[in-house]
């Protein structure tokens, strides 16, 4: 792999062991997925930040690393909010091993935002390459924002924080982000009202079908919201990084990109409606949770709205970044007044808070899949109206 | 005789060669605290591989299985080195953090490997040396 003379000054050492160790995993990855060099990326999103998921081993490296981030980098939701752990029920052992993960963070130079959408607070532009990990904001960059980033794991994200590159490889190369499976539904009418839940369900399903590769979806209008839902159940039951809309997605636009396939080649899946609606179930559950991944200014309000002059019966978990929360103190006053409640930097999959609910309503399609391997939770698929509804019942 | 490769994660070891077909899972599939394999139905189930120049296709199972090579190394009974038929990040980044050497793509693959043996992993070269190879 070509390397610059500033990357050999870090590989001698001469910028410290941390610095040369995080370029040896870059060049590393670089070979085992053919990159000829390293590209300089615009920001990273690093995961591998909750207790739950990293445990002592991974707490015990970061500790041990001694550099800054060289761009803009931010961090993953982590196991508990904040401020209000132990209102959730967070142990605090986990608190504490959790406040050491966030020191050791912190003194790396990576932003505590604790959020899975950082799109929603930095601007990330068309063309931009970045070194994303967590699953869903690979899949919303890469398809809704037309940014450029593999899916990281956490240490290879960590690394571009400090070195400011990635191997270019992957989704970094036009050609690799051509579609190559063209999906679309039996019964393309059906999706006319279909909100996020039903785009999550629709990933859920096609997600398990396309794997790893590009799918394009054809017949379908969804808005960001749903896109945004339907890409983090497909990175959830696949492992999809990118998706293509036609006529929707930022690439499916583009000239260029229409003329660089013909969808008439590629192979093609039909999904029936009739699959996406069996995801729905009508189980009776103990707790509600909504904001996987975290809500978007528009969601949170749909939220309050429907709560406004409610009472909930059952708790009622609502999951989005600090910063969402500080601009919109009024909405979150008014899910406060309902008895639900609102949290920052965590969420129901990585937080042990979930573990304990046994059943547990959500309107998110990753959430859906993830809920019974990491939380030994029975999840239950509807519509955020539902979800309101028998929250409050 | 020495068999070419490609290095990952540079470094030097030495020691007695453990090879198994299957893929491993550090999380989970090793214990951190002994370096014993105890995913269940694994070839190696109840071996140690502290110490030894393990060799094994390549890495499956969750991400945190880096972490959970570098805690192995900080516990002492990580492997001296690995060898993979074809690395992916899990194992190669828990090998580079945990300064574990580490070769991948050896000419002939690894069907010509034995457990038993005693071997050389250069990292830094991409090389496997083989003193006793016409004994084994």
């Amino acid at each position: 792999m070509e390397l610059d003379r500033s990357d050999e000054e870090i590989l001698s050492g001469e910028y410290g062991e941390t610095r040369r160790v995080m370029l040896e995993i870059l060049i590393a990855l670089g070979k085992i997925y053919g990159a000829e060099r390293l590209i300089p990326v615009s920001s990273v999103q690093v995961s591998g930040a909750s207790y739950k998921t990293i445990g002592d081993a991974g707490l015990e490296w970061l500790e041990g690393l001694d550099a800054r981030a060289v761009v803009p980098a931010f961090l993953n939701p982590i196991g508990m909010p904040r401020e209000e752990w132990s209102e959730m029920g967070i142990d605090p052992a986990f608190a504490g091993k959790q406040e050491e993960i966030l020191t050791a963070y912190k003194r790396l130079g990576i932003r505590l935002t604790c959020t899975c959408t950082p799109y929603y607070h930095q601007i990330v532009q068309y063309g931009d390459h970045l070194a994303w990990s967590e699953s869903s904001a690979v899949a919303y960059a890469n398809s809704v924002l037309g940014a450029r980033t593999n899916r990281e794991g956490g240490p290879s994200a960590l690394a571009s924080a400090l070195i400011g590159k990635t191997p270019e490889y992957g989704l970094h190369i036009m050609k690799k982000r051509l579609p190559n499976v063209i999906v679309s539904l039996d019964d393309p009418a059906a999706a006319k009202e279909w909100g996020p839940a039903e785009y999550g369900a629709l990933g859920y399903v096609a997600g398990k079908e396309v794997g790893n590769a590009v799918p394009f979806f054809r017949g379908l209008r969804p808005n960001r919201d749903r896109l945004k839902a339907l890409g983090a159940a497909m990175a959830a039951t696949g492992a999809v990084a990118l998706f293509h809309v036609e006529d929707i997605t930022p690439e499916a636009r583009v000239p260029f990109f229409k003329q660089s396939f013909s969808v008439d080649e590629k192979e093609q899946i039909e999904i029936a409606v009739s699959d996406v609606n069996a995801v729905f179930s009508d189980i009776e559950v103990n707790a509600v949770a909504v904001g996987c991944p975290h809500l978007s200014e528009d969601e949170l309000r749909t939220v309050a709205d429907l709560l406004s002059g409610k009472k909930v019966t059952k708790p009622f978990f609502i999951f989005v970044s600090q910063e969402m929360i500080n601009e919109h103190r009024d909405l979150v006053t008014i899910i406060d007044r309902s008895g639900a409640h609102v949290y920052a930097d965590t969420c129901m999959v990585v937080s042990p808070a979930t573990d304990k609910l046994g059943s547990v309503m959500t309107n998110s399609g990753k959430a859906f899949s993830y809920l019974p391997a990491m939380c030994g939770v029975v999840p239950r698929l509807g519509t955020i109206e539902d979800c309101v509804r028998v929250a409050t019942e | 005789m020495i068999i070419k490769g490609r290095s990952i994660a540079k470094g030097t070891a030495t020691g007695e060669l453990i090879i198994t077909d299957a893929p491993i899972s550090f999380l989970s599939g090793v214990d951190p605290e002994t370096g014993i394999v105890i995913e269940k139905g694994h070839p190696l189930e109840g071996i140690s591989i502290a110490g030894k120049i393990l060799a094994f296709p390549f890495g499956k199972g969750s991400t945190v299985g880096s972490y959970v090579i570098y805690s192995l190394k900080k516990n002492d009974c990580a492997p001296a080195a690995m060898i993979n038929a074809e690395a992916e990040a899990i194992i190669a980044v828990g090998a580079i953090i945990s300064r574990i050497p580490m070769i991948d793509q050896l000419e002939g693959g690894l069907s010509s490997l034995k457990s038993g043996m005693n071997v050389t992993v250069d990292g830094d070269r991409g090389e496997l040396i083989c003193k006793d190879w016409a004994n084994s």
